[in-house]
């Protein structure tokens, strides 16, 4: 009955003629975003924040703005994949091995819209998901006081390297960095300046934003850069588009067991869209009989990865909504909007602010159907895009990027600020040391120092404080156990590589 | 090699963060934790980590060559020149350029990177000015007074 309350007060928002149309852009221009090489959702959601706040948007129209394109994004990932064995993001690897090959055998038209059904499958699916698990995580959430959320941000730092990472020293490493960066400036409870060495421009603290940018924005341009000609993909051709109904039908189990997959993938902190695509992929492949096929345009092989992806996307929104614990990059990222409108997620924000979570679950679903249209018939479209060069794109990225953030502040300090951490992120991706830690370590410091320190007052000093519930007990082992299950699960996960 | 330089590199951005934060003074009415504590933490966890790459260093990156280098410092400084030269300039004449010399950077053709320049600039100054409503100078202030 309260769904059914809740659904109809989210309805009421979503269906207003603003909130709708900016569903609209944010899933046309996040179907860009995925479709182009090398501007993943994290990037594009990055740059387009600053652009958000220009609009004046309130907490919810910015909210659905970003994550419509977050959602575009996921599902417009898959078009280079399959045209160009290019994966338009990370979470698109696992499709190129299945459906570019299957490009090449002539059936381009045919791969796009099965994977553009599996992508709504699991997107709409993990939207109903997240309508479910997400209230009843926030009233668990109710039990959580200083020494369990320290716990969880714990857990969060230890699962983020997951096993996505290569070296878990080097996943650790990139939290500290991000920690160490989150107390530049004031400290809260004392008044006091710290690790400012006396720059004024400090005294305020890093501005997430400004790190955020330049870790994916401008790295992404020294990376181009860097690779400039290297991705040089011979692309297919794109024949009549028909909706190929027996394979729709045939993989409607394969696409609903990847949701599922995925879905658990995405809700586990730190995992993320990119473990979903390869965890749905990998199983839908123990699962067959006829293994052989995979590799060679298999239409299990485009559904399952797919499905995954965009099921772990609507999946990472549930940890973040309700504990305020990104479940992944582009999460982390939404975060940091959220955070930036003075809202604090977790289960506070859904008796609150009822209106922007209902809000943002009800756009989410009219979203999908929006997706579906554009990634199906009007795919076409979309693929043109793919012609737009390098050259071209990625001064604009940067163009838009720098106007963004010194619209915020108008102040050179912080565009050189960027520039510094793009530089950062170009030296960490070069040792392979991922880059969200250091961002969720910026975002979550702050809070992860004030729970310690208050769970401190509380104890009146006792550290045995920390472990004094079966809630913070569990965190813990969990994180004990996120932290070390990958250095020996490395080897049994290992990537298939793919062709070409 | 690469790792372990990164690695002295940290594990001495670690101590000078440790010993910064020796240097705070707790006031007599802070917390049981105080200002210090938590970054003596977190530089300890680093000062790990980074021996740790130190010790166990993974296999090199391969770095970009002496050209592209250059390229990706050329790429540095126009953009390390565009941030200075927004607010006097204004927005037209820094972004054609700035942009112009990263297109040349990605593919160098005169001819291409200057109409990037162009169009970019441009349009986007309509975009940001008249579509998203931005207070942007299309031209130097000292011109338009």
């Amino acid at each position: 009955m309260e769904l059914i309350q809740n659904l109809a007060l989210g309805f009421g928002i979503a269906l207003t003629l603003t909130t709708l149309s900016l569903a609209i852009v944010g899933c046309i221009l996040g179907t860009i975003i995925g479709a182009l090489p090398g501007l993943g959702p994290s990037n594009g959601v990055a740059i387009l924040i600053p652009l958000a706040f220009t609009l004046e948007l309130d907490a919810t129209q910015a909210l659905v703005l970003m994550t419509s394109v977050y959602y575009g994004a996921m599902y417009g990932g898959r078009i280079s994949s399959i045209l160009l064995n290019i994966p338009g993001d990370e979470p698109a690897m696992m499709t190129t091995l299945d459906g570019y090959p299957m490009a090449k055998k002539g059936r381009a038209g045919d791969a796009l819209v099965l994977s553009g059904v599996s992508s709504f499958v699991g997107a709409f699916l993990a939207t109903i998901g997240l309508m479910l698990l997400a209230p009843i995580l926030a009233r668990v959430a109710f039990y959580f006081g200083p020494a369990e959320y320290f716990a969880l941000y714990l857990l969060a730092f230890c699962t983020l390297g997951g096993i996505g990472s290569e070296n878990q020293a080097k996943s650790a490493i990139a939290v500290c960095l991000g920690l160490g960066i989150s107390m530049i400036g004031v400290d809260n409870s004392t008044g006091m300046t710290r690790f400012t060495g006396g720059n004024l421009h400090l005294y305020d603290g890093v501005d997430f934003l400004v790190a955020i940018v330049g870790l994916f924005a401008v790295t992404e341009i020294f990376v181009f850069i860097e690779s400039r000609g290297k991705d040089s993909a011979i692309g297919v051709k794109l024949g009549k588009i028909s909706i190929p109904f027996k394979d729709i039908i045939a993989t409607r189990w394969t696409m609903l067991r990847a949701t599922i997959v995925g879905f658990i993938a995405g809700v586990l902190p730190g995992a993320g869209a990119s473990l979903g695509s390869f965890l749905a992929y990998m199983s839908e492949k123990s699962l067959a009989k006829e293994k052989k096929f995979f590799g060679t345009g298999d239409i299990r092989g485009v559904a399952a990865p797919e499905a995954g992806n965009n099921a772990a996307a609507g999946g990472a929104l549930v940890p973040m909504l309700t504990l305020g614990v990104p479940g992944s990059g582009t999460t982390a990222v939404l975060l940091a909007l959220l955070m930036t409108l003075n809202i604090t997620p977790g289960p506070l924000l859904f008796n609150e602010r009822p209106e922007v979570v209902w809000g943002l679950i009800a756009t989410l679903l009219i979203a999908n159907f929006v997706l579906l249209i554009l990634n199906v018939p009007l795919v076409k479209i979309f693929t043109k895009i793919l012609q737009v060069p390098a050259s071209f794109l990625l001064p604009g990225v940067a163009m838009v990027s720098f106007v963004g953030i010194y619209s915020l502040s108008g102040s050179y300090f912080d565009l050189l600020l960027m520039i510094g951490f793009g530089v950062l992120g170009f030296t960490l991706r070069k040792l392979k040391i991922p880059a969200v830690p250091v961002i969720l370590g910026i975002l979550l410091g702050g809070h992860m120092e004030v729970s310690l320190r208050r769970a401190m007052v509380l104890s009146n000093g006792d550290w045995t404080y920390l472990f004094n519930s079966y809630i913070s007990v569990g965190l813990w082992i969990a994180a004990f156990i996120g932290f070390v299950a990958p250095i020996f699960l490395r080897s049994y996960l290992k990537k298939p590589t793919p062709i070409g | 090699m690469s790792d372990r330089i990164f690695g002295s590199i940290l594990s001495l951005l670690a101590l000078t963060f440790f010993v910064s934060a020796t240097q705070l003074e707790s006031p007599f009415f802070a917390d049981p934790l105080g200002p210090k504590n938590f970054p003596f933490i977190v530089s300890g966890a680093a000062l790990i980590c980074a021996l740790t790459m130190i010790i166990k260093p993974d296999k090199d990156p391969s770095w970009p060559d002496i050209k592209t280098l250059i390229k990706l410092f050329t790429a540095l400084i126009v953009l390390i020149l565009y941030a200075f030269s927004l607010k006097t300039f204004g927005f037209l004449l820094p972004t054609a350029l700035a942009s112009a010399a990263l297109s040349y950077l990605i593919q160098p053709n005169i001819f291409k990177s200057s109409a990037t320049g162009i169009i970019l600039s441009l349009s986007l100054f309509v975009i940001f000015r008249f579509g998203l409503g931005l207070s942007l100078f299309p031209f130097p202030r000292f011109l338009i007074g």
